[in-house]
């Protein structure tokens, strides 16, 4: 990205002023110099179109991962208000709806667990069904998903999958309201009928990691984390059915925005006002998806925990946080001292509530909500907290975000020699797909530690704790 | 032996993204791939607008698996109607993606009929066996830098499709 186009508000906060004629509402992008630079111009391009979309609320945001992505810039953010035409878009939230995080803290120290990583990393890939073509064991009728799609985790936990205890520490409480399964195509619940309880491709993972480092201990004991303790953080999202109601959407809202007036720069923004029929259509599908996603993850969970179980039988596994990064929630913001319902886009982008968010389970609303950075399976991750001061409408960043394409990735890595490389490093990776392995090397990711550094400087979230990883099923 | 035939699948992936803008996915057809940051794009090209669709299908589910190990054994046929070439393309990708996902499918050929607004599709390809090699699995054909134009006497199809 060329810098020469942005104006430096703070070490770590940038704007696009608008050119000469250019209607559009601000830009803010948030990051050090470094990643700017990293960042392709097309997340300039990207952000500024967003900002042109009807009823936008404060400024469109990147964050410091951010990578060019399809409509929105992967680490955009936008909050529109309904009752000023503010819109819904699909391309705001993409495909996988609800892709996210769960982070689960272990009992079990890096000493204890080190010498049965290998068998430990064969049941994993064995227990979790991982990569393209790849079914699960539960198998739904068309009653019982719509009860996911109602229920999320809530359901996974009534089936048997995971505890009650769960579920105080799954956003939203592991279900949302509004979700409408009549607004769901019979092809998008198809295509979920055999995917409930799989990680699915690409950058998703289930992975076993160390704390490393501790960067605030007040925090980390509040989170339950000490150096050396063994983590697994679980990376997917709302598999097939999430996949085909942003498909199906997609040309609903691109062909509702033609018809309204709505102008779109790239068709992919397609959206249409909250209030619209349209609208209120997609949103009553994104939240079911959103529930599936949460019930996809909660089942990922029941799979671990039985895993660990029975290599580690003194093994118990608490769920730290599971946060979403691709959704569209109804949220209200303090907006120059008045309180607003807004609808904010975060698409790669983490919620990151600060301490006293009435949201919050008990146990985390006196330090502030956890927050994963996930990084690449060669370096490590980051635990953060969110920040009462937070600028972007509470929200984070996501992960290490891409430096390269997938393109100039295969072309410079193999993945059976990442696999091996990885290994003498003390990381084991499972995977069907060598491809998605140099695909997702860890040279073609931002570096994790800057990303980290800049959302604590932009006062985004704090760190916590740094993550190694040590056995990883790659999707 | 093992290690042969996996450093032979990789090799012929590699080869059909070796970081160039435009390059051959499969031999003898005229699909290919251009860059993007996250996602994979893909073109589609042909003497015709239905053959560019071809291809574009054949660039989709090449990031998938290679597509000369896939037999064409069973035949799927969609039919939609849409006016508007570009969402045309977005909406067969994704109808063929849809399916293959429903039953557990993979695709390699495929043939695009058109009347007017009225598309007349057949995708052959078998089920998923544990031999075939898993590539990236693809969620969805996006509107981004999507494109369907005729140049000179070539169709081009080209979308990012989010993987």
């Amino acid at each position: 990205m060329n810098l020469e186009r942005l104006r430096q508000l703070q070490p770590c906060l940038w704007t696009l002023p608008r050119t000469l004629g250019e209607e559009r509402g601000e830009v803010l992008l948030y990051g050090s110099a470094p990643l700017l630079v990293s960042m392709d111009d097309k997340v300039l391009e990207q952000i500024a179109n967003v900002a042109s979309l009807p009823g936008l609320v404060g400024a469109a945001m990147t964050m410091p991962d951010a990578h060019w992505g399809y409509g929105f810039p992967i680490g955009g953010i936008a909050a529109f208000d309904a009752e000023q035409g503010g819109v819904i878009s699909a391309g705001g939230v993409g495909f996988d709806i609800s892709c996210g995080i769960r982070c689960l803290r272990s009992n079990l120290d890096l000493e204890d667990a080190v010498e049965y990583f290998p068998q430990l990393g064969n049941a994993l890939f064995r227990a979790i069904p991982a990569g393209v073509g790849e079914e699960g064991e539960i198998k739904l009728n068309p009653e019982q998903l719509d009860q996911v799609m109602h229920g999320g985790a809530h359901w996974a936990v009534q089936q048997g999958y995971g505890t009650a205890a769960d579920l105080d520490y799954v956003e939203e409480q592991g279900r949302v309201a509004g979700a409408i399964p009549d607004n769901v195509s019979e092809l998008a619940k198809k295509r979920q009928r055999g995917e409930m309880g799989t990680l699915g491709s690409g950058n998703h993972y289930l992975e076993v990691q160390v704390v490393d480092r501790i960067f605030d201990p007040a925090v980390a004991l509040a989170f339950g984390l000490h150096e050396g303790q063994i983590l697994i953080s679980i990376h997917c999202g709302s598999r097939g059915l999430g996949h085909q109601i942003g498909t199906d959407y997609l040309v609903l809202l691109a062909k509702a925005a033609s018809r309204l007036g709505i102008h779109l720069p790239d068709r992919e923004l397609a959206c249409a006002p909250v209030n619209s029929p349209e609208g209120q259509q997609y949103m009553g599908a994104m939240n079911a998806a959103i529930n599936c996603a949460l019930a996809n993850r909660q089942i990922l969970t029941h799979l671990a925990r039985s895993v660990f179980t029975e290599v580690y039988p003194q093994a118990e596994l608490e769920t730290l946080f599971d946060v979403s990064h691709n959704t569209c929630k109804a949220e209200t913001h303090q907006i120059d001292g008045e309180s607003r319902l807004l609808y904010v886009h975060r698409k790669g982008a983490t919620r990151a509530f600060g301490p006293g968010h009435p949201m919050l389970p008990e146990r985390y609303r006196q330090v502030g909500q956890p927050v994963v950075i996930g990084g690449s399976m060669g370096t490590g991750s980051y635990i953060l907290v969110g920040d009462s001061e937070n600028p972007a409408f509470a929200s984070s960043s996501h992960g290490a975000g891409r430096a390269m394409s997938r393109h100039q990735a295969l072309a410079r890595w193999k993945g059976r020699a990442l696999v091996d490389e990885l290994a003498q490093q003390g990381i084991l990776i499972h995977t069907r797909s060598m491809r998605g392995v140099a695909e997702e090397a860890p040279g073609a990711y931002k570096d994790v530690d800057l990303v980290a550094e800049a959302t604590e400087e932009a006062g985004l979230a704090r760190r916590v704790a740094f993550l190694r990883p040590k056995v990883c099923v790659k999707g | 032996m093992e290690k042969q035939r996996g450093n032979s699948g990789e090799a012929a992936w590699v080869r059909l993204s070796d970081g160039s803008k435009d390059n051959l996915c499969v031999p003898g057809q005229t699909s290919s791939y251009f860059e993007h940051d996250a996602d994979i794009g893909i073109i589609g090209r042909g003497d015709t607008l239905e053959q560019a669709f071809e291809t574009a299908a054949q660039a989709v589910f090449g990031i998938v698996t290679p597509l000369d190990k896939v037999q064409p054994q069973t035949s799927v046929k969609i039919e939609f109607e849409e006016s508007d070439h570009e969402l045309a393309l977005v909406t067969w990708l994704n109808l063929l993606l849809g399916k293959a996902r429903e039953l557990g499918m993979v695709f390699s050929r495929f043939h695009v009929q058109r009347r007017e607004n009225l598309w007349s599709t057949e995708a052959l390809g078998e089920k998923w066996r544990e031999v075939m090699e898993r590539g990236v699995e693809v969620k969805g054909a996006t509107l981004t830098m999507l494109s369907v134009k005729q140049t000179g006497a070539m169709w081009e199809a080209r979308c990012i499709v989010d993987v």
